[in-house]
Parts: C-alpha cells; sequence; structure tokens
C-alpha cells in the first residue's frame, strides 16, 4: 500500500490481494469497534496537526497555493471535520428507535447505522488533502475499511498523503495507493461495498459504470457552471469581495463550487464590474500574476485549456479585464469578459479556472431561464435583499446547495448536506452525511411469541377478512363483532 | 422475479395512417375507450393492436413531462394531496377489480391480496397524506462562528421526471408504493408495470389515467423493447423493483446520464430457529413468511431456515402440523395460497428439484402439477450445499433446511452468501439476538418473526450489496425522489475582511485559536488586541 515505485507495477493481482486483506480485517469486526473508530480520527487530527507545515508545503508545490488558503481551506476544514466525528460519533452510531405500526404490534423498531465494509475513495487534485481526507473520516466514522486513491495531477500532495497516513492510522485497513489512469482503472474493476469519486461528470461515468457490475453504490461529487445572480440592490462592494472570495481567492477559480460566471442587469454590470475591479485590486494589488495570495493554474494541460477559452473567436474581444497569462509561470491573471457569445465553450464548459464571464439580461428575473437551461449545478448564488426575489431563488433553482448574499460558506456548515444533483452529482456527505453515506441503514423489528393473532395465518375466511378491515379502519366494535366467533374456533 | 424475458405476443405495428394524432396518444392506453378488465386472451388481442412503444415514443413522452414539470404543478401541496387522494379513492372504489386481477395473474388469495396489496397502499397513502406538510417543510440547521450571523436550512426539492420499473409478485403495491413517493415527493412519473402480471398491468393502465393527472403521471405498459426505450431516456431517478440480473442493467443505462437509481433486489433470506422458542408460534410465522406470502415469491420470503440438528426434527413436525392446519390435508387443492405465477418459473423451480441428490431430500411435498401451476409446499432437508437450491434464489413453495452443529454456526453460513433483503431469527436469547444483529448485514431484520418488519413506516425499507442500494416507505419514499438541497442565507452586515486576501498573519492565528477553541484569543486577536 505504499508508493507504488517501490513496489512495481499496482496491477489487478495487487488490487484483488489488496481488497481481500481489507476484507479480512474488516470481517475481523475491527474497525466496527468504537474504540477503532475514535483512534483513527483522533490520529488523522494528529497528523493534519503536526504535519501542518509539510501539508501546506506539498499544497505549495502542487498549486502555487497561499498559505492562508491552504490553512483555511484544506487544514482548518479537515481539523474541523475531524472534530465534529469525534464528537458526534457515539451519538451517530446509536440505533435510532422507530414508532412500531399497528399491523405489527405488539413490537419494537429500530434502525442500526452499521458499516458498508471496503470501500475505496477517489480524490481530486484542487483541494488534494481536503477532498481526500474528509471522505476518508467519513468512512471510517462509519466503521469502514478504506483505499484512498489520491489525484496523480497532485503529485507532491499524493506522495504526501501516502507517506503520511500509514505513519498514523492503522494501515492494515486504511490504505492509499498512488497512481493515475492504469491504477484507477485496475482499483474500479474490484467489488467495493461503496465508491466515493470526486472529480469530472466524464470519469464519475466511468466509475458509475465499473460500479454497476458488482452493483455497488456510489457517491460523484462532481461539478458545473455555478452561476452567482447579482441583483442591483446589494451593499455593492461586499457584494464584489464575496464574489472575488469566491473565484480567485479559491484555488484561483478551480473549485467545483466556484462562481463560473456572473448574471446580473445591463443597467447593473458596469457598476459591478468597477467594484470587481477595486476588491480585485485590493486583493490581489496591481499586478495579479506576481501575487503571493493568489494560486497558479495547476499544469501546463488546464493552462492551455483555459487559454483555449478565452482565444476562441468572439471572446478575447469581450475581455474588459485582465487577460494577461504567463505560461512559464503557469499563472493567469482575474479576467473578466462582459457577454460572450452564448454558444461559446467559456459559456458552455465548466471553466474551472480565473475567467469570469459577466452575461447581462433585461431584468434580474430573466436569469432563471439561462440558469434552468443549463445542467444543474453543484452550487448557485444569488446577491440581493429583495426577500422575494430569494425565495423564488430557492424555489426555482435547483443545484447541489444555494447560498444568499455569499458564495462557497454554505459547505462550511457541518449540518448541511454537501453533494450535487442531476449532472452536478449524486449523493452528499460532511458532518453527519458522512457518516451516513458510508452506512448501511439496516432495519430491525424485534417481535416476541406471546399475543400472536390467528387471523393473520390461512385458512383465510370472510371472517378474518372483516377482522383486518375492522383493526385497519380502527372500527374497535367492527373487531370484535368478528373476532368472538374466531376465538370460539 | 420478473425477467424481462417472454414477451406476450406479437406486438405489430397498425398501420400508421393515423399518424395525425398527438404522438403521445400512439402509446398511452389511457386514450384509448375504456375497456373493462378482461382474461388474457382477450387482453393479448388488444395488445395487438397496440403500436410499438419505441426510442422516439418514450423521447417524446419524457420531453412533454419535464414540459409539464417544468411548469411547477406537481411541487404545489395541493397537487399532491390531491394525487394521493386520488390513490387513496381509487384503491378504495376499485378494491374488487384489484384483486380480481391479482386472482388472475397470481390466483391470489383474497385475504393475502387484501391485506399485502390494498391495505398496505391505502395506509401508505394516509401516511403520506398525513404527514406530507411536515415533510415539505424545510429543515432548520445550525449554524456555527464561522458563517456568523447566517441561517441555514436543508430544502428537499422534487428530482423532476422519474420512472418506477415495478415487477410481478406484488404487482399492484410495488407499482403504487414507490408512485405514492414519487408524487408526495412533487415529481412527474413514469409507471412500467410488469407484464408478467398482465391483468394487473392492463388494470393499472386504465386506472391510474382515471384518478390522476395524466398529464404529469403516465403509464407504459410492455415489455423488454418498451423498458429499454424508457431505460435510454434521462430521467431524474429510476426506481427498479426485480432481481440483480436486471438491476445491473438499469444502473448501466443509468450512468449515460448519471440518473440515481433505486434497485429493489432480493437475495435468500435466510431464517434461523433456536430451539428456545414457542415452536408452534414459530412455525406459523414461518409459514407466514413463506408459503402465505405469495406462496414464497416474494422478495422477503424465508428463502431457506438453518437449525441445529437436534432440533430439525422438532421443527419439521410444527410445520407439517402448522401447514396442514393452515391449508389442510392437500395444500394443492387450497385457496389459501398463490399458484405459482407462469409457466416459465414453474419449470425453474421444477428443475430445483429435480436436480441430481434433491428429491432424496424432501421431507414434505414435493408434488407438482403443471397444469394449474401449482407446487405443494416443500421442505427439503441438508440439500447440498452447492446445489441450485443453496445457490440461487428460490422465490417459491421450496423450502430447504440446513442443520449446522451450534447456531452460531448459522453465521458463517450466512455470511459466505450474498447480504440477503431480509434475516430472520427465532429465539429467545438476548445475547444471540444482539450478535445476530451486529454480525449479519442485511437490507432488513425481523427477530422472532418474518416479514413484518416492512409494514412499519419509520422503517427503511430497501437492500445492500447484492440486494439492492436505496431504499423508501414512509418518509424515506418522499426522501428517495428528492434532492436535499443546502441553502444558507446571510446579510451583508457584519463583513469581517480579515477573509479576504491579502492574508494577514493575524487571521491565520485566529483560525488556530478557533480551532483550539480559544474564543477569548479569537476576540483579542479579531479585535488587534492579540498578535500571534
Amino acid at each position: 500500500m505504499m508508493a507504488d515505485e517501490k513496489q512495481g507495477v499496482f496491477d489487478t493481482s495487487r488490487a484483488e490481494l489488496l481488497v481481500k486483506e481489507l476484507r479480512e480485517q474488516f470481517d475481523s469486526g475491527k474497525t466496527k469497534s468504537y474504540a477503532w473508530r475514535v483512534s483513527q480520527l483522533k490520529a488523522i487530527l494528529k497528523m493534519v496537526d503536526e504535519r501542518e507545515d509539510e501539508i501546506v508545503e506539498a499544497l505549495r508545490k502542487d498549486l502555487s497555493k497561499p498559505k492562508a488558503e491552504a490553512s483555511m481551506n484544506e487544514i482548518y476544514l479537515l481539523k474541523s471535520s475531524c472534530q465534529c466525528a469525534l464528537k458526534g460519533l457515539k451519538k451517530w452510531m446509536k440505533p435510532k428507535r422507530v414508532i412500531p405500526s399497528i399491523l405489527a404490534l405488539p413490537s419494537s423498531s429500530e434502525i442500526v447505522s452499521e458499516p458498508l465494509g471496503v470501500v475505496l475513495v477517489i480524490s481530486a487534485w484542487n483541494y488534494p488533502f481536503l477532498l481526500s481526507i474528509d471522505p476518508v473520516i467519513g468512512a471510517i466514522a462509519a466503521g469502514n475499511a478504506v483505499v484512498l486513491k489520491p489525484s496523480e495531477v497532485a503529485p507532491v500532495s499524493s506522495k504526501l498523503l501516502a507517506d503520511l497516513l500509514p505513519q498514523y492510522v492503522d494501515n492494515s485497513a486504511i490504505g492509499v495507493v498512488e497512481g493515475g489512469k492504469h491504477e484507477t482503472t485496475v482499483l474500479l474493476e474490484q467489488k467495493w461495498d461503496k465508491i466515493f469519486y470526486t472529480g469530472n461528470s466524464r470519469i464519475g461515468r466511468i466509475v458509475m459504470s465499473a460500479a454497476a457490475k458488482h452493483l455497488t453504490p456510489v457517491a460523484l461529487e462532481l461539478g458545473g457552471k455555478c452561476p452567482a445572480v447579482v441583483d442591483s440592490n446589494v451593499d455593492l462592494q461586499v457584494a464584489a469581495r464575496r464574489i472575488v472570495a469566491g473565484k480567485w481567492a479559491c484555488n484561483n477559480g478551480q473549485t467545483c463550487v466556484d462562481v463560473d460566471y456572473v448574471i446580473t442587469t445591463k443597467n447593473f454590470a458596469p457598476k459591478l464590474i468597477d467594484a470587481l475591479r477595486v476588491q480585485l485590486e485590493r486583493f490581489f494589488g496591481e499586478d495579479p500574476l506576481n501575487s503571493k495570495d493568489m494560486s497558479r493554474i495547476i499544469n501546463l494541460n488546464h493552462f492551455t485549456r483555459l487559454k483555449k477559452l478565452l482565444h476562441e473567436e468572439g471572446v478575447s474581444s469581450k475581455i474588459v479585464l485582465g487577460g494577461h497569462a504567463d505560461e512559464e509561470q503557469l499563472k493567469m491573471a482575474p479576467t473578466i469578459l462582459l457577454d460572450p457569445p452564448e454558444d461559446s465553450l467559456v459559456m458552455k464548459e465548466e471553466i474551472f479556472g480565473p475567467l469570469l464571464p459577466i452575461v447581462t439580461v433585461d431584468t434580474v428575473d430573466d436569469s432563471f431561464g439561462l440558469i434552468l437551461s443549463k445542467p444543474k449545478p453543484l452550487a448557485a448564488y444569488l446577491f440581493t435583499n429583495d426577500k422575494k426575489l430569494k425565495k423564488k431563488f430557492v424555489d426555482t433553482i435547483s443545484a447541489g446547495g444555494v447560498a444568499i448574499n455569499d458564495t462557497l460558506l454554505h459547505l462550511t456548515v457541518s449540518g448541511l448536506p454537501f453533494g450535487g444533483v442531476g449532472e452536478s452529482g449524486i449523493g452528499a456527505y460532511h458532518g453527519k452525511f458522512s457518516f451516513d453515506a458510508f452506512s448501511h441503514k439496516k432495519a430491525v423489528l424485534y417481535r416476541c411469541f406471546f399475543a400472536d393473532i390467528p387471523i393473520r395465518y390461512p385458512p383465510y375466511s370472510a371472517r378474518k377478512l372483516s377482522m383486518f378491515n375492522a383493526v385497519t379502519s380502527l372500527n374497535l366494535i367492527g373487531l370484535i363483532q368478528a373476532a368472538i366467533p374466531c376465538f370460539k374456533a | 422475479m420478473g425477467t424481462l424475458a417472454t414477451p406476450m405476443t406479437s406486438f405489430s405495428s397498425s398501420s400508421c395512417s393515423t399518424e395525425l394524432v398527438l404522438p403521445h396518444t400512439r402509446y398511452s392506453n389511457q386514450f384509448k375507450s375504456e375497456r373493462s378488465s378482461s382474461a388474457v386472451l382477450s387482453i393479448m388481442a388488444e395488445e395487438e393492436e397496440r403500436e410499438v412503444f419505441d426510442a422516439n415514443d418514450a423521447t417524446l413522452l419524457v420531453e412533454e413531462l419535464r414540459g409539464h414539470f417544468n411548469l411547477g404543478k406537481t411541487k404545489n401541496y395541493e397537487w399532491r394531496v390531491a394525487q394521493l387522494k386520488g390513490i387513496s379513492k381509487m384503491i378504495v372504489e376499485k378494491e374488487k377489480e384489484i384483486i380480481m386481477a391479482l386472482q388472475q395473474d397470481l390466483s391470489k388469495p383474497e385475504t393475502e391480496a387484501f391485506v399485502s396489496e390494498i391495505l398496505l397502499t391505502k395506509s401508505s397513502c394516509e401516511h403520506a397524506l398525513k404527514s406530507l406538510q411536515s415533510w415539505m417543510n424545510p429543515e432548520k440547521v445550525k449554524t456555527s462562528i464561522m458563517t456568523f450571523p447566517s441561517s441555514a436550512e436543508v430544502v428537499s426539492e422534487p428530482l423532476g421526471v422519474v420512472l418506477i420499473i415495478s415487477t410481478w409478485n406484488y404487482p399492484f403495491s410495488l407499482s403504487v408504493e414507490p408512485v405514492i413517493g414519487a408524487i408526495a415527493a412533487g415529481n412527474a412519473v413514469v409507471l412500467k408495470p410488469s407484464e408478467v402480471a398482465p391483468a394487473t398491468s392492463k388494470l393499472l393502465a386504465d386506472l391510474l389515467p382515471q384518478y390522476l393527472d395524466k398529464t404529469n403521471i403516465r403509464v407504459v405498459e410492455g415489455s423488454v423493447p418498451e423498458t429499454t426505450a424508457l431505460l435510454e431516456q434521462k430521467w431524474d431517478k429510476i426506481f427498479y423493483t426485480g432481481n440483480g440480473r436486471v438491476g445491473r442493467i438499469v444502473m448501466a443505462a443509468a450512468v449515460k446520464h448519471l440518473t440515481p437509481v433505486v434497485l429493489e433486489l432480493g437475495g435468500k433470506c435466510p431464517a434461523v430457529v433456536d430451539s428456545n422458542v414457542d415452536i408452534q408460534v414459530t412455525a406459523r410465522r414461518i409459514i407466514a413468511g413463506k408459503w402465505a406470502c405469495n406462496n414464497g415469491q416474494a422478495c422477503i420470503s424465508v428463502d431457506h431456515i438453518i437449525t441445529t440438528k437436534e432440533f430439525a426434527p422438532k421443527l419439521i413436525d410444527a410445520l407439517r402440523t402448522e401447514l396442514e392446519r393452515s391449508l389442510g390435508k392437500d395444500a394443492m387443492q387450497s385457496n389459501d395460497i398463490s399458484r405459482i405465477v407462469n409457466l416459465h418459473h414453474f419449470r425453474r423451480l421444477t428443475k430445483l428439484l429435480d436436480e441430481d441428490g434433491i428429491s432424496s431430500k424432501i421431507v414434505l411435498g414435493g408434488r407438482t402439477d403443471e397444469q394449474d401451476l401449482k407446487i405443494a409446499p416443500t421442505i427439503l432437508l441438508d440439500v447440498p450445499e452447492d446445489s441450485l437450491l443453496m445457490t440461487e434464489e428460490i422465490f417459491g413453495p421450496l423450502l430447504p433446511i440446513v442443520t449446522v452443529d451450534t447456531l452460531e454456526d448459522s453465521f458463517n453460513l450466512i455470511l459466505s452468501k450474498p447480504k440477503p433483503l431480509a434475516a430472520y431469527l427465532f429465539s429467545n436469547d438476548e445475547e444471540l439476538q444482539k450478535k445476530f444483529i451486529e454480525n449479519i448485514s442485511a437490507g432488513g431484520i425481523t427477530i422472532n418473526d418474518a416479514v413484518l418488519h416492512l409494514t412499519v413506516p419509520g422503517l427503511p425499507f430497501g437492500g445492500v450489496g447484492e440486494s439492492g442500494m436505496g431504499a423508501y416507505h414512509g418518509k424515506f419514499s418522499f426522501d428517495t425522489f428528492s434532492h436535499k438541497k443546502a441553502v444558507l442565507r446571510r446579510s451583508f452586515t457584519g463583513d469581517s475582511t480579515l477573509r479576504y486576501p491579502p492574508y494577514e498573519p493575524r487571521y491565520l492565528g485566529m483560525l488556530k485559536a478557533l480551532m483550539n477553541g480559544n474564543f477569548l484569543r479569537v476576540i483579542l486577536v479579531a479585535s488587534g488586541l492579540y498578535k500571534p
């Protein structure tokens, strides 16, 4: 389970062996115990705490992620997630009592949460620690054995995870497999009890397809074009700050829930652009390409992809701010475009970078049709003080999650499920939802032998039938009338 | 279980001279003139008149429903209530027709049909009506200091246009029950009943449009071609009840559009029987959970029994006695058990009995009647481990009893097979009960009874592993057809500039203090009084 360069190619037989070993560990019952789960969660907390500097450094190397961003968006959120699980675990593990139905009386019933077994977590490159460890926290809290496949696109973080996890957690039940397409394919051929994937919808389909062979349930945390609708009746500076924070201060737009594009009225657009300009300068200075507070583009592949979006015909003329890039440093400046063509790539594909199209409409209500014409996104944002508009937005716009007058923050609320709908994904996690995502909710009904009612059994008769009728319509008199001849028999 | 094999009859496409009518009338029975529930032959004759429902029809159907869904009507509380009341009314008014259709399709005894199909669905409807308002209310969620000031809630919204593929053994309840959930959650629905229960399928296709809003709720009858055409479309959820083989096909089809699925499958549901039980009640309940359950043709019926070598004879005697009390001396003549649904399944079951080394293990029953599609309640003792009876889901009136030395040995036996939809334990030993629940993973478990856990609306009904994914019943039905949307509301006041670049070292100090629960330090740092 260590970094595969030490042990040769990770092939099918190694994957089979890995799953077999983990299944043996799981079957021994070890991972089910409260004590084991707590020890693993504490170990993860310790790891994130003690090795914070190395983690931040790995993120700097992979993404040029600013220290503050790394601390806030990866370290802090992970610790918080761990602590939430530690605090809630006992309660989450307790069976939940349920009211029995009249047909099942006398009885008692409950829902018992049990681990699914051996689960696979496939992580992504943009928040390589958070998106690896957060699902693993859920898997462990629910009592499973886990294999984590970090993203090879963030190689330093991947290697660090492969080195650190075995030092802190029980690596007979929690493993890391590094690698790319080959290793992932080989892992996906195995029978898992759940697969948790974070990434894009193309690979999401491949994952689900592989899962279908074994009837493995999946959670797919995907993405989409997350819109931010901006009304004119807002505190403009705060709105602008929050949009900038939810775009460029978020891994430079390389985030599944960052603001992909803005929709505002024709009238308001110039004011909004000005406010964004002011805030961008405040955040990143006059020369953002050299700001230490902005991540770079992860690699040349994505850099080229983003350049292609920008240089498509009819698009570059729409640039109202930014547009500069430095290929050598893989840096791209915050870029705002005004009304690029509807059918341009930048308006059709998930941008995942520092380009922000602003689409103008006549009235804010027109934004609804535009959003609804696209696949359901992972998040949707609305900036307004108009109560009616807020209600309409929440009622009408289907997205994984919605934030009003801010961006991204909904994912920090542990009581809110974080997940997509439609093209943006299946399933959810965070907080107790993580525990639930990796659990089977087993129904349990307890009955005793006395008070056995003979009307349930054949031979059936008109009398028994009328007794059933009486019971279910709570017709006490009817029940007694029907029952008496029955007792005689 | 219901397979997609054996199409009913040749679906000859009629001439297309009537193509001027709206496309959707080509396939939906509801726009044809009323037919009475008739015998199978006349159903077959009418099937030949109906045109083939192909991929184009399916595409148009979904487009139409999506158009209607987007109008927002199905999201209204009033609409949902009206539909649920419509279902309730339909069940009450057409009870006789429903029971008759079940008798035609399965020779299902009236009482069984009433309890397991009419009663349960009606009760489910009423439960949904009673609870709908509370289910639809957003659920408030606590927020932390990180987002202060703010409010958060989880909003349930319909997924959109959903497909329900039903099955043949409880053709009415396994169609209507998921439909109730889909409607309660505010979706538009297409129901594909099983062609293996043709009378019920036809009845559903006739009744639903009479009682429900047919612009948003449709029935498509048919078999493999129709189901295939439907599965090619983009649905917002697919709910399938049936077997693992077709379950995989459904999930694979769902991949194309990233459609979430619920698969209610089956498995070999074991019943472990201890010696410290009330043997008469145990025997009755096993009978109730096997032969009184569509004659063993139920996804959660007792598939096989595990008991000790010592206790097996006593158990067999008790079963023999109680079987005679329930079904008479000659169970084949009893009207109180269903028949085998069709020749295909009859032959499948007789094949299980005819396998080498099996017939010598029969301790009770064994008779079959192909003409009437009847197989007597049959008990077998210690059939070979690798026989078909012990490796395939039986789904019929054959009950193998496997003996072990001690009851603890039953655990390994169960754990060596795929996780079933249900598992049962008959025992008064609390330690054993506890151990069973902790070690045996199944969709659901009943202690000292069989099947009953599905009648409790507060319990999720669904499988795990090979027995399925997802669950429903009660609020779980509502949830399974909903998207739980996270909503965070903030205002513009109280915006701290610390969260934005350029990042100040003191912000990190604050975060660290927050993590350590050092709120005093948080305040000191925030106010600038403490410099980390």
